[in-house]
């Protein structure tokens, strides 16, 4: 393979776009991911990033920007599902469930309902952040800013609430607040990498780098960097992987993280019992 | 002068279909301990919650410290308030370590936007001596066993300075020694700082010497109060579980 002709792609713009997205990308989803992981929400974020999607398909069947369907659907789904996880009224895993595959079956039906074509929903099935414009990079830029901020601003709240929500609460922190904020988040980092990352395996991205790095460390700062390193890591090398093998760029970029959840639970210090845990446990 | 801290009048909360509090009044004055005793599901917890401005009512009046809870402002109140829950599952890779999670006492107090500063962090490290757990600071917290996890979380309720304590079976399911150990602590505590203090526990033997009234809840209802030494009775205490009861020997308050 000529070398020069690999180094000359990053003189185009679409290439430079998706370096960018990536980065974008990498660092908002893993910042997400780690609220998301530590509170053990999955379930939830799954059922906002199927919301976002078929909030896009919404949008590209009725003609207005998908994004803008994205925000909306997956805003109302985190309004919707935080206080059903909270007050227990039902299971939250049925509740969630149900909310979940009514945004599955919403996707479906917005896709059946479109005239004509539907190359651009099927890329919002997988994505592609090849094709990703300069403006769909300022909005990523802009959500990445505002949450990066936010965790910076509000970091201590936010390390009460994700670790100790109960006690943050006691303590006369703004909890309720602060997860909701956690919740919209969320929302807003899916629908910002919708385009570039595709609806059915943003998830992937949110959860898989954040989930390593859980594995790694103790700290939740060390686990923001490291989870955001994974993130861009992921984003960049699956960029890599299509570009060289001609395969989905999406999928490219989740697989690449599933490699790295596999090694950082294989290599985890967490797995090896430390002296003071062999020790029988004092009252 | 008046010095009650806790007013309660014809509290009533209840969870949809199911009424945890009918009708409690309560006054608590300041510097009182206050041992509450009674079955499962008799209310103390939710009494407790009220206190705080947890719980909802759904009927009358709670005034804590000069205040009346409205819903607006249990977040502020809250920061004067210590509360210890009983041992929680925690999982063991949550990414906070004891030192931190006893600084949380702090950050309601704190505010947005300010960050703890080193004299904070050093008063974190001479209450965790305190308590006895200087040497776990930097350990994980899910990696505590359940009397060390109850005394970082005594730890946290102390850091934020409270004026009132409530202790919530802060005893429960942990061994006897641990127990002992943090009953202890409990007295010692009281005896340093003076807060006003309400301990409940379903366990008559885990009483602190130190309680001063007991109350006992049955049904959602203040059943009765009065001294320990009134109120530690067979018949009384038999009355209150619906089962005959003998009254340990070693129970504390009896003892003092």
């Amino acid at each position: 393979m000529d070398l020069g002709m690999d180094l000359s792609i990053f003189q185009y713009h679409f290439m430079q776009n998706a370096i960018l997205a990536g980065l974008l990308g990498g660092i908002t989803c893993s910042v997400v991911g780690v609220f998301v992981v530590t509170m053990h929400l999955s379930f939830i974020g799954v059922c906002i990033a199927h919301a976002a999607f078929a909030g896009a398909l919404l949008g590209l069947w009725l003609g207005f920007n998908p994004l803008i369907g994205a925000l909306l659907f997956s805003l109302g789904s985190a309004a919707i599902i935080g206080p059903v996880a909270d007050r227990g009224e039902l299971n939250p895993d049925t509740s969630i469930g149900i909310i979940f595959s009514l945004m599955l079956g919403l996707a479906f039906l917005f896709m059946g309902l479109m005239p004509g074509a539907r190359t651009e929903a099927l890329n919002l099935f997988w994505g592609s952040i090849l094709t990703v414009t300069r403006q769909d990079i300022i909005f990523l830029g802009v959500i990445t800013g505002v949450i990066a901020g936010l965790v910076v601003a509000f970091h201590k709240e936010i390390q009460a609430v994700i670790c100790h929500r109960q006690v943050a609460l006691a303590v006369g922190i703004p909890a309720t607040l602060v997860f909701y904020g956690l919740l919209f988040s969320t929302g807003v980092t899916i629908t910002a990498s919708l385009q570039s990352i595709g609806g059915l395996l943003i998830y992937s991205l949110i959860l898989n780098p954040a989930a390593a790095a859980y594995q790694l460390t103790y700290s939740l700062k060390k686990m923001l960097l490291i989870a955001v390193a994974f993130g861009v890591v992921s984003c960049w090398a699956g960029l890599a992987a299509s570009y060289l093998l001609d395969i989905p760029s999406g999928a490219a970029i989740v697989i690449t993280s599933a490699i790295i959840f596999g090694l950082a639970t294989a290599f985890s210090p967490k797995r090896k019992v430390k002296g003071w845990q062999r020790a029988p446990l004092a009252g | 002068m008046d010095n009650t801290v806790i007013k309660i009048q014809d509290a009533v909360v209840s969870y949809r279909e199911d009424v945890a509090l009918r009708g409690v009044s309560l006054e608590v004055r300041k510097g009182e301990f206050i041992g509450i005793i009674g079955p499962n599901g008799a209310g103390k917890t939710t009494l407790l919650t009220v206190i705080n401005g947890l719980g909802k009512l759904v009927h009358g009046e709670v005034r804590v410290l000069g205040s009346p809870l409205n819903g607006t402002n249990g977040s502020s109140l809250r920061k004067r308030i210590g509360y210890v829950a009983q041992v929680e599952n925690i999982d063991p890779r949550l990414p906070i370590n004891v030192r931190e999670t006893v600084m949380v006492g702090c950050y309601g107090r704190l505010g947005l936007f300010h960050r703890p500063k080193r004299a904070q962090w050093e008063t974190v490290d001479k209450v965790l001596e305190m308590v006895g757990i200087a040497h776990l600071r930097e350990r994980p917290i899910g990696h505590l066993s359940g009397g060390e996890y109850q005394r970082a979380a005594i730890a946290r309720a102390l850091i934020q300075q409270p004026e009132i304590f409530l202790l919530d079976e802060p005893t429960a399911s942990i061994d006897q020694k641990a127990q002992h150990e943090i009953l202890s602590l409990i007295q010692l505590i009281h005896r340093e700082y003076h807060m006003t203090t309400l301990y409940v526990t379903h366990d008559l033997r885990t009483l602190p010497p130190i309680c001063q009234r007991l109350i006992l809840m049955k049904d959602g209802k203040t059943w009765r109060q009065g001294s320990p030494e009134s109120m530690l009775r067979e018949e009384v205490l038999s009355q209150l579980y619906g089962a005959p009861i003998s009254v340990p020997t070693d129970i504390a308050p009896l003892q003092t």
